[in-house]
């Protein structure tokens, strides 16, 4: 019999037809969709008089471009309000799903997916964000699309895409101290840089990989991304069940235990063959910081950043241009540099696993009086937990505020923008120029990182200071 | 029907700048809008203007001996977020090609979707059309999609380039995908009931 990848399994299974000398046409599952990326795609359809050809398999979430203060309100930004305006007139114009602000299930649409089990195993997803590679982690094809494409997937469910190549990213042994699945995904893009990926499907494998909980897989797949792969994606094993079990559109009963034999047979068969495998020993990383304008300019925290001369020649006019913009000098250390902000948040960590991390560490401690600190939860799921947990007490305590959920400081869309010039420790994916604001200065890390930030008010190194 | 592309022959503009990201391409704050036009004018927006919406003199689209409808651009470009703004927005500005030795995959699909040829050249053959253009401005470059070559005129080097068969007859012809799903629902129908 032909062995199989686990991505092999669920692309194969879902090809409606092949084109000769083009793309396949992929049945897709489950069409997520928010309100930035959607509003030519519904005039698309207007335009042909087309409409949704199985309205039951997208779900809509506006969360770019809300606020996360007082969303009781208006918002306040006319062009913010009417691209969120237009998103649910859209949804109730084609009889769409949608979870409209301070709606129970409202939040960034790649945390209410997953947390609503809508997001299963063997699924194929996409959704007009690149993102949409963080539903992966739960063994499905899950890729980004263009507006175009979203177009498409309203008209007729399915998308024209070339079958990528496959690569297998494995990660052996135990992570050490301090080091989190933003860690591994840090630490992993800096080696495979921004374009190491590009052509090709990623299965995250090993037993580094293995242990990471749920929302810990979210994280590394999201990122993915980030080196230029369609998706990433983690084969589906107890953890993906016990996360999946009873959530509201999770099967339930015989058709549960039906759907769990199923996906029991998707992970890769032994001696399936990839196109490229890429093996990293979970010994070697480290807990890690973005000094550079890409999410690939990472390094161990208390590492210096790159001299000139250890820069390809190509590269030299954008890595001096991107430390430029950062005004770090190459070389120098980043520990111990004063930080502006800190935002702990977004579809990378937005999830509960990531407000309790946070939490553990400023217990007892108090926020640095320099530090602005935006907390924003993925979705108002991770809200109730947060308060459910009493999580929301150990940060009042120590002197943090709880914001409304959304996409926040992520990207720079609504109200939540660090001004220029600011340094901002910051839990998202992307450290591009003007990503968090114009002439906002972003370095990512995980959690952990950030709330150490955050009560110390520089870079600190988490192990010396947990 | 789209505009049908088939020989392009332009001066062009020079970005020899490396993972040029699509927050670059248009910044986020400019993708509020609810139709696909006006993208053009926010094309780099944060090179081209400064916080005053000044032109900065010094990036390139806005020196006035540069011009055309082709982009050269460095290596891996398009990389980031999957908005389709940023095919949107070098369509807007009036590129039809954009020349790099790498590309991020969905930003080719979306340049692709919206009649921007994106050219994969070699990193050599790249470097030669920057030092040509540098050395004349006025110099040209010649993409002719039937043959699948891309001329650098100034020197009269010629590459072969890839394009995915289905790709370039819709290009040729001006039909986009959405026409060719539309003819397949019967069969999504089928397909959808055997599985
Ligand atoms: S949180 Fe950031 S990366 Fe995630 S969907 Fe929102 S804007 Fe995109």
């Amino acid at each position: 019999m032909e062995k199989k990848t686990l991505f092999d399994k669920i692309w194969d299974a879902h090809v409606v037809s092949k084109i000769e000398g083009g793309p396949n046409q992929l049945y897709i599952d489950r069409h997520y969709l928010h309100e930035v990326t959607s509003p030519q795609a519904f005039a698309g359809l207007r335009e042909r008089n087309l409409s949704v050809f199985r309205p039951d398999r997208t779900t809509c979430s506006p969360d770019h471009n809300i606020p996360t203060l007082n969303q009781d309100k208006p918002i306040a930004d006319p062009i913010s309000r009417n691209q969120v305006d237009t998103l649910m007139k859209n949804a109730k114009d084609f009889g769409l799903t949608v979870y409209g602000l301070l709606n129970p299930k409202n939040g960034i649409i790649h945390v209410i997916g997953p947390e609503n089990g809508y997001t299963q195993p063997g699924m194929t997803i996409v959704c007009g964000d690149s993102h949409t590679s963080t539903h992966g982690a739960m063994g499905a094809v899950a890729f980004g699309i263009g507006t175009s494409e979203v177009e498409m997937v309203l008209a007729s469910q399915c998308v024209l895409q070339p079958k990528p190549m496959k690569m297998r990213i494995s990660v052996e042994g135990k992570l050490g101290k301090c080091v989190t699945a933003k860690d591994v995904a840090l630490y992993i893009i800096s080696k495979m840089t921004t374009g190491g990926a590009t052509g090709y499907f990623v299965e995250f494998a090993g037993s580094a990989i293995r242990s990471l909980s749920m929302d810990g897989r979210m994280t590394l797949c999201n990122m993915s991304i980030e080196m230029g792969a369609r998706g990433g994606m983690i084969a589906p094993d107890e953890v993906t069940f016990e996360y999946l079990k009873g959530r509201e559109f999770a099967p339930k009963g015989e058709a549960w235990d039906k759907a769990v034999e199923e996906w029991k047979k998707l992970p890769t068969d032994e001696g399936a063959i990839f196109d490229k495998e890429v093996c990293f020993d979970a010994a070697d990383i480290t807990p890690m910081i973005t000094y550079g304008t890409n999410p690939g300019m990472g390094m161990a925290i208390d590492a210096n950043i790159p001299t000139i001369d250890q820069i390809d020649a190509a590269g030299q006019i954008s890595f001096e241009k991107s430390l430029s913009y950062m005004n770090f000098k190459p070389g120098e250390k980043l520990l111990g540099k004063e930080i502006d902000y800190v935002f702990l948040g977004s579809c990378t960590n937005g999830r509960i696993e990531d407000f309790r991390t946070f939490a553990n560490i400023v217990k007892g401690h108090k926020k640095a009086d320099n530090v602005t600190a935006w907390l924003v939860p993925g979705s108002w799921n991770v809200e109730k937990a947060i308060r459910a947990e009493g999580i929301d007490k150990i940060l009042e305590e120590a002197g943090f505020e709880l914001r409304q959920p959304g996409c926040s400081a992520c990207l720079a869309m609504n109200d939540d923008k660090i001004p220029s010039g600011k340094y901002s420790v910051s839990t998202s994916n992307r450290n591009f120029e003007g990503r968090q604001g114009p002439g906002a200065r972003t370095m990512l890390v995980s959690p952990i990182v950030a709330a150490v930030a955050a009560i110390t008010g520089k870079i600190t190194d988490p192990r010396d200071f947990v | 029907m789209r505009e049908k592309f088939e020989k392009l022959t332009s001066t062009c503009i020079p970005l020899p700048i490396e993972n040029v990201d699509t927050d670059q391409i248009i910044p986020a704050r400019f993708l509020k809008a609810t139709t696909r036009e006006g993208f053009g004018d926010n094309l780099f927006r944060d090179w081209r203007y400064d916080k005053e919406g000044n032109k900065i003199d010094s990036f390139v689209l806005n020196n006035p001996t540069y011009s055309g409808s082709i982009l050269i651009a460095g290596k891996n470009f398009g990389s980031g977020s999957s908005r389709e703004h940023a095919a949107w927005a070098v369509a807007g500005y009036g590129f039809r090609a954009v020349v790099s030795s790498f590309f991020a995959d969905i930003f080719k699909n979306n340049a692709l979707n919206n009649c921007v040829l994106p050219v994969v050249v070699s990193e050599k053959f790249l470097q030669e059309i920057f030092s040509s253009i540098e050395e004349n401005h006025s110099n040209t470059v010649t993409i002719d999609l039937p043959n699948q070559t891309i001329t650098n005129n100034a020197t009269g080097c010629s590459e072969k380039f890839e394009i995915n068969p289905y790709k370039k007859d819709c290009l040729l012809n001006g039909f986009d995908d959405i026409d060719y799903l539309l003819s397949k629902k019967e069969d999504i129908e089928a397909w959808e009931n055997k599985r």
